[in-house]
């Protein structure tokens, strides 16, 4: 019961935050909103047993990511942005569509039943062995290659960001 | 005992709101913590389902999803601020280059 | 050992060499590369000619080519006996032809190009004859064919070399569409394409037959005939002999190569190549022999009244790959290739000496315009007059020991048209020994015909051009000596050697009908050249009131029986006619244009409506894909 309202609390705060960052006309507070939002959905992680995740959650997505959206949108006319209507003259359209299939898949969801064996990483077992370490064996062993993969995407990205941000030098 | 369903309705609800702010606002950057939205919406329900599984792959992914979105959102930013510098406009509904 | 594997991949590197870097670098010194290559190969080929003789022959795969099903095409090599003859003859022709060309096409402007074609017609030709399938057969046979198409209308600016070129290209296509489908046919019978499980099984379909166009045709007999089509124009037999004399247009020494003395041989090495299909079936036999007589003896008929020098030479190889064809047609297929290989000594010598007499004439071919140059070049006066010698089956000479093989073999062999093709072998001996001589003596006897310009340039041609002529001369003299018959005292060696590939023909006769067969074709040979020196020596009135007399004849005979002209009327205008009313007319016109200028237009009608959708705005775009998916959605749930 009191992990129901704990889940309760949680959801409705991530609903009505996720609805603030999409509807706020201030870029910056649509930032600081999400920045929240992304502290209770790693609260939520912790929920399911995954410190590790929580963890990056925080550092990567507020720590990291978050910080570059604001300084981009610091670049904006800020008393410019607050005159002009926030939405697309076709918003309805959107609304709906997504209203819709939204409506379809928590119907279905509704219906859902998880049929399948538990696997081997039993809380117990995570316990044991600390989540961190678990998640990592794994990681360095079944997921290695994806692993080197990734950080050349992350590579890719570092040099792709520098060359498509940076002002050009020769001018003609 | 939270049942799985629940977090699959709020992770797909996440993601329908993220879907709803990429399809209507006009600021480029909104759009954009819109897919940031819609990522975690994806996350929260494979997180969900590795802790009903009892099984650590679904986690796996979430870290690739995370390190995917840090690529994307330098990427994306920079792009923006390429956009920015040539068009001064940050609103998506100036720039239809593409109008056939 | 695979080295062996050298004697094709050093032309080609050549021809790689020559092509890429020819007309910038190597320039004047193209004839290098081409010739240290073949002198190579040559060198290899002889190595394993040596390795043959100790009876080691090499079937191998070297490389899968294609893979399809239970279809399987390997790039492979077969080296045995037959496959060791034509190395030989490939690569010394090519060498020595290599090494005239450099004095030949001195000073040419596609100096590079010409011995890059040449580089690659060895590696083709070297392929064709070292396959061990029928595929890489056809890969040679068609390469070949390509570079005669090259060389032929090397001289491109010229209206006449382009257009023999074009002819001999498409004359070789019927024969080649008949080859094609006789290697499916091979296929389908026996499902596979290699040499050696198709003759293994052969003789198992010996009496199969098989629904071709609604009749039941003998399988064997079948795939004989059409391999032999291919062969048939390649080696420029009745009725598709008509390019040969027009291939003349190419450059003298790739006459000499290409038409003489390798790549017209190919249709003779294919029949040999295939004796165990061949063989089981008379009726193939007999039209090979039968078109085999009818094409020398058609060739030689034609060869008496023509005045172009290198025609001439030309009709006379047509004339002597029927002989080869009547030999393989009589069951005779060691004599045939023993034939084929002192012809291409013989032959790429005439060609030879026929350039280098063009060469001092500054290009002139009529015969008539010359005369007498025996005391300007006695080098080339002397090697010719041993060539003819030689293909007028004078005893001693190569050309004597094959063409008495052959004639011996026919008249005693078990081939029903046997006594007949021997009769027409014996007058095409005679008609042979009288062209070969009436160029001889019109050539370098008598008085010069020219102008005094022309008398003035006369020379002897350089060292490099008459050094390959000796040396083919001994060829032209001492090749045969390998095959001496029993009769004279030889081994017949060279029947021996062939013995594993080719079998061995048995003649039914006595010594005394050998000992006469041998005479006739010796007293055949001497007439005619008898009978040459009196036309064109002594009284040289008689072949004008011959001709005179007989003008009916020497007309026919001129005009080369109008082949190419019925050929014209039947195929060649109406073709043109089609394509001119029918294709460009209507076809062209009114359907293809329709069709190419509608299209485009109702594209373009309908995009201007559709473009109206494109908005630009990449919100909208998304808004479609998320309702297409809200669609994707609800129809799954719905079913």
């Amino acid at each position: 019961m009191l992990a129901k309202l704990f889940f309760g609390y949680y959801a409705a705060v991530i609903i009505l935050l996720s609805l603030l960052v999409v509807t706020r006309k201030n870029p910056v507070r649509s930032v600081m909103w999400m920045l929240l939002l992304f502290f209770h959905i790693a609260s939520l992680y912790l929920f399911l047993n995954a410190e590790f995740i929580a963890a990056i959650q925080v550092i990567v997505y507020a720590g990291a990511i978050l910080v570059l959206f604001l300084f981009v949108v610091l670049l904006l006319n800020l008393r410019e942005e607050l005159k002009v209507k926030r939405f697309i003259g076709s918003w309805p359209a959107g609304l709906f569509v997504s209203a819709a299939i939204l409506a379809i898949v928590i119907n279905v969801i509704r219906s859902f039943v998880l049929v399948a064996p538990p696997g081997r990483y039993s809380i117990e077992y995570i316990k044991e062995a600390t989540h961190t370490k678990a998640l990592g064996t794994i990681l360095y062993t079944e997921y290695l290659f994806p692993f080197e993969i990734a950080s050349l995407v992350l590579l890719i990205a570092i040099i792709g960001a520098i060359v498509l941000a940076k002002r050009k030098t020769r001018s003609h | 005992m939270v049942p799985l369903n629940w977090y699959l309705m709020l992770s797909a609800t996440v993601f329908m709101i993220g879907v709803f702010g990429f399809l209507t606002r006009k600021n480029i950057i909104i759009m954009f913590m819109s897919v940031e939205l819609m990522l975690n919406g994806v996350n929260i329900s494979l997180v969900a389902f590795s802790h009903y599984l009892q099984d650590l792959r679904g986690q796996i992914l979430v870290f690739f999803i995370i390190t995917v979105a840090a690529a994307e959102a330098a990427i994306g930013l920079a792009i923006i601020i390429a956009l920015f510098r040539n068009k001064s406009t940050a609103h998506v509904d100036e720039m239809n280059e593409m109008k056939g | 050992m695979n080295n062996y594997l050298l004697i094709p991949f050093l032309p080609l590197a050549a021809f790689l060499i020559n092509i890429l870097l020819g007309r910038n670098f190597l320039k004047e010194k193209a004839h290098w590369v081409s010739i240290l290559a073949v002198a190579g190969s040559w060198v290899v080929a002889v190595m394993t000619l040596v390795d043959t003789m100790a009876g080691k022959t090499i079937n191998q795969d070297l490389y899968s080519w294609i893979v399809s099903g239970n279809f399987k095409v390997s790039v492979g090599f077969l080296i045995d006996q037959l496959t060791v003859v034509m190395l030989i003859v490939v690569t010394t022709c090519s060498t020595l032809i290599h090494i005239y060309s450099v004095g030949y096409m001195h000073g040419d402007k596609g100096y590079y190009r010409f011995f890059a074609y040449l580089s690659l017609f060895t590696f083709c030709m070297l392929m064709l004859v070292m396959a061990n399938n029928f595929l890489q057969l056809y890969f040679g046979w068609e390469g070949v064919g390509l570079c005669s198409y090259f060389l032929i209308g090397y001289y491109f600016d010229k209206k006449s070399a382009s257009d023999a070129g074009k002819k001999a290209f498409i004359v070789n296509r019927f024969g080649d569409f008949g080859f094609g489908i006789g290697i499916f046919m091979i296929f389908l019978t026996f499902g596979t394409i290699y040499y050696e499980p198709v003759f293994a099984q052969a003789g198992g379909f010996a009496n199969n037959t098989v629904n071709f166009l609604g009749y039941d045709v003998h399988l064997m007999t079948l795939i004989a005939l059409l391999l032999f089509c291919g062969s048939v124009g390649k080696s420029a037999q009745m009725p598709l002999h008509v390019w040969l004399p027009d291939a003349m247009e190419g450059p003298t020494p790739v006459s000499a190569l290409i038409h003489a003395a390798t790549m017209v041989t190919a249709g003779v090495f294919l029949v040999a190549r295939c004796s165990p299909i061949f063989s089981l079936s008379e009726t193939a036999l007999m039209v090979v022999a039968l078109t085999g007589a009818i094409t020398s003896l058609f060739a030689a008929t034609i060869g008496l009244v023509q005045n172009d020098i290198k025609r001439i030479i030309a009709y006379s190889t047509i004339s002597q790959l029927g002989y080869m064809f009547l030999a393989c047609g009589v069951g005779a297929y060691s004599a045939g290739v023993f034939h084929l290989y002192t012809h291409a000594f013989f032959k790429a010598l005439l060609f030879l000496c026929a350039g280098s007499v063009m060469h001092a004439m500054a290009g002139e071919l009529n015969l008539q315009k010359m005369g007498g140059l025996k005391k300007y070049m006695p080098v080339t006066y002397l090697t010719m007059l041993l060539a003819s010698l030689s293909i007028a089956g004078v005893p001693g000479f190569a050309g004597f020991f094959s063409k008495d093989e052959i004639l011996w073999l026919a008249y005693s062999g078990p081939s029903p048209v046997g006594k007949l093709v021997w009769a027409i072998g014996t007058v095409v001996a005679f008609l042979t020994a009288f062209y070969s001589f009436r160029l001889i003596f019109l050539t370098f006897h008598g008085k010069f015909r020219g102008t005094h310009e022309q008398e003035h340039h006369l020379h002897e041609s350089p060292k490099v051009m008459t050094i390959p002529l000796i040396l083919l001369c001994v060829g032209a003299i001492a090749s045969g000596w390998v095959g001496i018959p029993h009769l004279l005292g030889g081994g017949a060696h060279f029947t021996e050697f062939m013995k594993p590939v080719l079998g061995h023909p048995e003649g039914h006769g006595t010594h005394s009908e050998e000992w006469m067969v041998m005479a006739v074709s010796v007293i055949a040979g001497f007439s005619g050249i008898g009978l040459a020196a009196l036309f064109y020596l002594v009284r040289t009135d008689i072949p004008v009131k011959l001709a005179a007399g007989l003008s009916g004849v020497h007309k026919l005979l001129f005009n080369k029986y109008y082949v190419d002209e019925f050929y014209s009327f039947l195929i060649v205008r109406p073709a043109i006619w089609t394509a001119k009313n029918i294709l460009i007319g209507i076809t062209d016109a009114k359907i293809i244009e329709a069709i190419v200028n509608g299209v485009p237009k109702a594209i373009g009608g309908f995009s201007q409506v559709i473009r109206k959708v494109q908005t630009g705005f990449l919100q909208h775009y998304a808004t479609i894909m998320a309702t297409g998916i809200l669609i994707i959605i609800a129809l799954m749930l719905l079913r």
